[in-house]
C-alpha cells in the first residue's frame, strides 16, 4: 500500500501470515465446466466480467477508429459505408453489451444475494441461461461485424433498415433480441429474489441502496424489453416478408417505429445509469464513514425514476412532426424526470458533509462520477428544452450530452464498482497509487474528448457524418486527443487489475471497513456466501453498530 | 524558437478559421441563443455549485481533520431546498422552451411557400415559379420563408445551423419548417437524420440574397414554366379533369376555391384541406371521399413521384376557378384516341 496509514481507512491483515481463505468460490470446484455449468451467482458474475470486459475493449477500439477518421475533415481512412458501419457497431455493442449488463450482471449479480443475506439469486439456472443469451446475442453480433458488419446506426431507423440497406440487419436485430431477453431475465431474476430472498430482519428501508437502484432498473428491464424485442421482430417481418408496418407506401407509420424503439430505449438509459447510481451510494457512504444522507429521498427517487423514465420516450422525437401538444406533455414529464436525479447528486454531496473523508480509487471515481453526470443531467434540460431541442439534437451536442451520461457517469460507476469490490470479488487489493493515476487519467481524457462536442454540437455539426467543414477541425482534433488519453485510462485498469490476481496484497474480510453484510463475510466468499443465515439488526450504513461489533476483533485471515 | 514560420503561419490560420459560436443569421436565432445562454448559466452554476461543495467538504471533513463522521439521518427542509429549486428553474426552462418551439414552427400568414424533397441522398428545393435547384437553397432577405418538405425514400433532416432550425423530413408525409433570414451570406444545410451511405455528403447551402438581388435570381433560374403549371398538364394528363370538371354532374367534387376549405366527409368527419390532406386524397383517396360523392377514384400511389404530387398540390392550391380544367378538357375530348386511364411510370417524361 503506497498511501500512508493515517490518510486511509484500508485495513489490511498482516501481510506476512495473511492467506487467501482455504475455501471459497473460487477454488470450491475446479476444471473449465465447473465453471461453465455453474449456478452460483458468483461465478456467472465472473463469466459476465470477462465478457462484457471483452465486449467493451471490442466497442472501444471502434472508438477509436471513429475518432481517428474524424481527425481530418475529409474522409480519407475509410469508406462512407465503414465509417457508418464503425459507428453502428460501437453503439450496438456499447449500450445492448457492456452498458446495459455492466453494472447489473456482474456487481448486481456478484452482490445482490450477499446484501439481503441470501444463498444465491431466486432463479440460479435461469441466471446461467441469461449469461448464455448474451452470449449467443454477443456472438450473432460478431457474426455480423465478421460477416461485413451492419449499417443501421443502433436505433435501426426504418424505413432505412428495413429497405434500403443491404448489410446483416437481420443478424444484428437478432443478437439484440437474443440479448434483450438476458436483460429480461436478470431483471426477473432481482425482483424476485429482492421480494422473497431477504434474510430475517433486512426490512424493505435496511435495504443497500445499491439494491434499491437493482430494483428500479430491474423494472424497468422487464417491462420495457419486450417492447423492443416486438419493434425488433417488426423490422424482421418488413424486411423479410415486406408486411407493412413502417413502409408508408404500404400503408405503414414510420413514426411508429420510432415510438417503439424508444419506448424502450428511454428506458433503457435508466436501465443504465441506475446501477450506477447504486454503486456510487455504497463508495461514497464508505470512505466517509456516514451514512447516505436522507436514505429514503435517494431511494424512492429511484423507483420515481423508474416510473417518470416510461413516459419521457417523445423527447427523442420533438422535431419529427408529433402533434406540438403532445411534445408539450412530453417535454414538461422530462423535466420532472430530472429532479429525482438532482436530489440524488445533492443528497450524495451531503452525504460527505461531517463525515471523516478518505480518497481510495472508488471515491475518486464516485467525484468524477458526480461531476460528470451533473454536467450529463444538466445537458439533458436544453435537450428537454422544445425549442432547445430543435438546434441541438441530431447534433454532436446529443452525443456529447449522452456521453456524459453513460460513460461520464456510468463507466465512471462502473469503475468505481470494481475497484471498491474487486477485494470481495478476488481476496486481493489491486495497486493503490496506479489506479489513482487511471481515475485521474479517465476523467482528464473523458473531458477533453467529449467538452469540445458540445460547442461542435451547438455550432451544428451533425452526428454520425463521416466528413465535415473544415471550420470544425480543430474541435474535433482536440476530441481526438482527449480520446486518446481516455483510452489509456481505460488499458491501465485492464492491466493492473489482471497482475494484482495474482500479486496483489491479500484483501481481508473488510478492508475498507464498510458496513454492508457482504464485507462481514470472507473475501472471496464461500460458495454459500454464508456460513449460517444472517440476522439484520441494523440499518444499512450503520457505521456505530460496526464499530461496536469490531471494538474487540482481531483481523485473522486463512 | 524552434517552431518554424511555415508551421506556425499553418496555425494561426486553422485556429483563426475554427469555428466556436454560429452566425446569427435568421429572426429566431436570438431567441435561441438567449435560452441557450441561460440553459448554459444554470448548467455551469450547477457544476460549480457540485464541485465547490465537494470540495469544501473534501477539504474541511477529510480524514486528518475530522477523524470521527457525525452521523446524521438527513434534513427534510434541505431536501425540499434541493427538490424545489432545481423543479422551480426546470419548469421555467419548460415554459421558455415551449414558447420558443411554437415560434419556430408555426409560420406567420405572409410567409412565402418553397418545396424541399429529399432523397438518397441530395436536396432538392422547387420554387413555386419553377426554379428547381440541387443541394442548394436562394431565399429573400427579410422575408418569411415556409418550407413543405417530403421525403422520397428514408428520414432525413434538414438543417441550417445558423437559422437554429431543424426539421424531420420524413417519407410519406410534409412537414413544415420556417425562417427569416436577416443576414446576407451563405450558410450550411445539413441532412442530421442518419440516411444510409452518403449521410455526411447529404449537404447543401442556403443562399440570403436582398429582395433585388432574389428577383434577379428567380429570373435567370426560371425553367420556364410554375410549378403550378406544371401541375395543370399533370392534371389534364393523368385524366384528373375528367371528374373534377367542376360540372353541376361531376363525378368529382369541385376543385375550385377548395384549399384552405373545410370539407365534409362520407364518414361525416370534418377535414381542413391543406397540402399534406391534397397529397393524401390522390394517393389513398378511398380513405378521403367527400361526403355526396361515390368512393370511385382509383388510387396514384406509385404513378406519381413526390415532385408531379407537389406540381399537383401547387395547381390545385391556386386554383381559383374551372375555366381553365374545362378548356384542357375539352382539348383532352378533342383527341379521341388518347388514353382515359392515367399513363403508367413516373410523371418525369412529362416535365420540359
Amino acid at each position: 500500500m503506497s498511501a500512508a496509514i493515517g490518510n486511509t481507512i484500508v485495513s489490511l491483515p498482516d501481510q506476512s501470515t495473511a492467506q487467501i481463505p482455504k475455501r471459497n468460490y473460487i477454488n470450491n470446484e475446479h476444471g473449465l465446466l465447473s465453471w461453465l455449468l455453474t449456478g452460483d451467482h458468483k461465478r456467472i458474475a465472473i463469466l459476465y466480467l470477462i465478457s462484457i470486459t471483452f465486449f467493451f475493449f471490442i466497442g472501444g477500439a471502434f472508438a477509436g477508429l471513429i475518432r481517428l477518421e474524424l481527425l481530418t475533415p475529409q474522409p480519407d481512412l475509410v469508406s462512407s459505408d465503414t465509417y457508418n458501419k464503425f459507428f453502428t457497431m460501437h453503439g450496438i455493442i456499447m449500450i445492448f453489451l457492456f452498458l446495459v449488463p455492466s453494472v447489473p450482471a456482474t456487481l448486481g449479480n456478484f452482490l445482490i444475494p450477499i446484501m439481503l443475506g441470501a444463498k444465491d439469486l431466486a432463479f440460479p439456472k435461469i441466471n446461467l441461461l441469461s449469461w448464455y443469451l448474451y452470449l449467443i446475442g454477443g456472438t450473432l453480433t460478431l457474426a455480423a461485424l465478421v460477416l461485413g458488419g451492419v449499417d443501421t446506426g443502433w436505433t435501426f431507423t426504418t424505413p432505412l433498415s428495413t429497405h434500403y440497406l443491404n448489410t446483416h440487419v437481420i443478424t444484428a436485430a437478432t443478437a439484440i433480441f437474443v440479448a434483450g431477453f438476458s436483460s429480461i431475465f436478470t431483471g426477473l431474476n432481482f425482483i424476485v429474489t429482492i421480494h422473497r430472498m431477504r434474510c430475517p430482519g433486512m426490512t424493505w428501508f435496511r435495504m443497500p441502496l445499491f439494491v434499491w437502484a437493482h430494483y428500479a432498473a430491474s423494472l424497468l428491464m422487464v417491462l420495457g424489453t419486450p417492447v423492443l424485442a416486438i419493434a425488433i421482430v417488426l423490422v424482421a417481418l418488413e424486411r423479410l416478408f415486406g408486411i407493412g408496418v413502417f413502409d408508408p407506401t404500404k400503408g405503414g407509420d414510420p413514426l411508429l417505429f420510432q415510438h417503439l424503439f424508444w419506448f424502450y430505449s428511454h428506458p433503457a438509459v435508466y436501465i443504465m445509469i441506475l446501477p450506477g447510481m447504486g454503486v456510487i451510494s455504497e463508495v461514497i457512504s464508505t470512505f466517509s464513514r456516514k451514512r447516505v444522507f436522507g436514505y429514503t429521498a435517494v431511494a424512492f427517487s429511484s423507483v420515481a425514476i423508474a416510473l417518470f423514465g416510461f413516459f419521457v420516450w417523445e423527447h427523442h422525437m420533438f422535431i419529427m412532426g408529433v402533434s406540438n401538444y403532445s411534445a408539450l406533455v412530453f417535454s414538461l414529464l422530462t423535466m420532472l424526470v430530472a429532479v429525482p436525479s438532482a436530489i440524488k447528486i445533492f443528497n450524495w454531496v451531503f452525504t460527505l458533509q461531517k463525515g471523516s473523508i478518505t480518497f481510495e480509487t472508488p471515491m475518486l471515481y464516485s467525484f468524477g462520477f458526480m461531476g460528470l453526470f451533473t454536467i450529463g443531467g444538466l445537458t439533458g434540460v436544453f435537450l428537454g428544452s422544445l425549442g432547445m431541442d430543435i438546434h441541438l439534437t441530431e447534433t454532436y451536442f446529443i452525443v456529447a450530452h449522452f456521453h456524459f451520461v453513460m460513460v461520464g457517469g456510468m463507466l465512471m460507476a462502473f469503475l468505481a464498482g470494481i475497484h471498491f469490490w474487486w477485494p470481495k470479488m478476488t481476496g486481493r487489493m489491486y495497486p493503490e497509487s496506479l489506479s489513482k493515476l487511471a481515475a485521474v487519467t479517465t476523467f482528464i481524457g473523458f473531458n477533453l474528448t467529449f467538452l469540445p462536442q458540445f460547442i461542435l454540437g451547438y455550432l451544428g455539426m451533425p452526428r454520425r457524418y463521416h466528413a465535415y467543414p473544415a471550420e470544425f477541425q480543430v474541435l474535433n482534433v482536440l476530441s481526438t486527443a482527449g480520446a486518446t488519453v481516455l483510452g489509456i485510462g481505460y488499458m491501465l485498469p485492464m492491466l493492473y487489475l489482471g497482475w494484482s490476481l495474482k500479486y496483489g496484497a491479500i484483501a481481508g474480510d473488510n478492508p475498507w471497513q464498510a458496513t454492508g453484510l457482504e464485507w462481514q463475510i470472507q473475501s472471496p466468499p464461500l460458495t454459500e456466501n454464508f456460513v449460517e443465515i444472517p440476522v439484520m439488526d441494523h440499518e444499512a450504513y450503520d457505521y456505530e453498530w460496526l464499530a461496536n461489533k469490531t471494538k474487540n476483533e482481531v483481523i485473522t485471515v486463512g | 524558437m524552434g517552431l518554424s514560420p511555415v508551421l506556425w503561419q499553418f496555425l494561426v490560420k486553422w485556429l483563426h478559421a475554427s469555428a466556436l459560436f454560429p452566425a446569427e443569421a435568421s429572426g429566431i436565432s436570438p431567441y435561441v441563443d438567449a435560452l441557450y445562454f441561460f440553459l448554459l448559466l444554470m448548467t455551469v452554476f450547477g457544476t460549480l455549485l457540485v464541485g465547490a461543495l465537494l470540495l469544501v467538504f473534501s477539504i474541511r471533513y477529510r480524514r486528518e481533520r475530522n477523524p470521527v463522521a457525525t452521523q446524521i439521518e438527513g434534513s427534510t427542509l434541505l431536501e425540499a431546498t434541493w427538490t424545489i429549486i432545481p423543479l422551480a428553474i426546470f419548469l421555467v426552462t419548460f415554459v421558455w422552451g415551449a414558447v420558443l418551439y411554437f415560434r419556430i414552427y408555426n409560420p406567420p400568414t405572409n410567409a412565402m411557400n418553397i418545396y424541399v424533397v429529399g432523397k438518397q441522398w441530395m436536396w432538392k428545393a422547387e420554387h413555386p415559379g419553377g426554379q428547381h435547384e440541387i443541394n442548394a437553397l436562394h431565399v429573400p432577405m427579410g422575408q418569411p420563408v415556409q418550407l413543405t418538405m417530403i421525403s422520397q425514400d428514408v428520414f432525413h433532416s434538414f438543417s441550417v445551423p445558423d437559422f437554429r432550425i431543424k426539421r424531420e423530413v420524413i417519407p410519406g408525409r410534409y412537414s413544415t419548417v420556417w425562417f427569416e433570414a436577416t443576414q446576407v451570406g451563405t450558410y450550411h444545410v445539413f441532412c442530421t437524420q442518419y440516411c444510409g451511405t452518403q449521410h455526411s455528403g447529404m449537404v447543401g447551402t442556403v443562399t440570403v440574397l436582398t429582395q433585388d438581388d432574389y428577383k434577379k435570381w428567380l429570373q435567370q433560374s426560371t425553367s420556364g414554366m410554375s410549378l403550378a403549371q406544371n401541375g395543370e398538364r399533370l392534371f389534364a394528363s393523368m385524366g384528373c379533369n375528367s371528374c373534377h370538371s367542376g360540372n353541376a354532374a361531376a363525378r368529382g367534387p369541385n376543385l375550385a376555391g377548395v384549399y384552405g376549405a373545410k370539407l365534409t366527409l362520407t364518414d361525416g368527419s370534418q377535414m381542413l384541406v391543406n397540402d399534406a390532406y391534397l397529397r393524401d386524397a390522390i394517393l389513398n383517396p378511398s380513405q378521403h371521399v367527400t361526403a355526396g360523392f361515390a368512393p370511385i377514384m382509383p388510387t396514384y400511389q406509385g404513378q406519381i413521384s413526390e415532385d408531379g404530387l407537389i406540381d399537383l398540390v401547387e395547381y390545385i392550391k391556386n386554383m381559383q376557378s374551372n375555366y381553365r380544367v374545362q378548356q384542357t378538357q375539352v382539348t383532352a375530348e378533342s383527341d379521341q384516341a388518347a388514353p382515359t386511364t392515367p399513363p403508367q411510370g413516373t410523371n418525369e417524361t412529362v416535365k420540359p
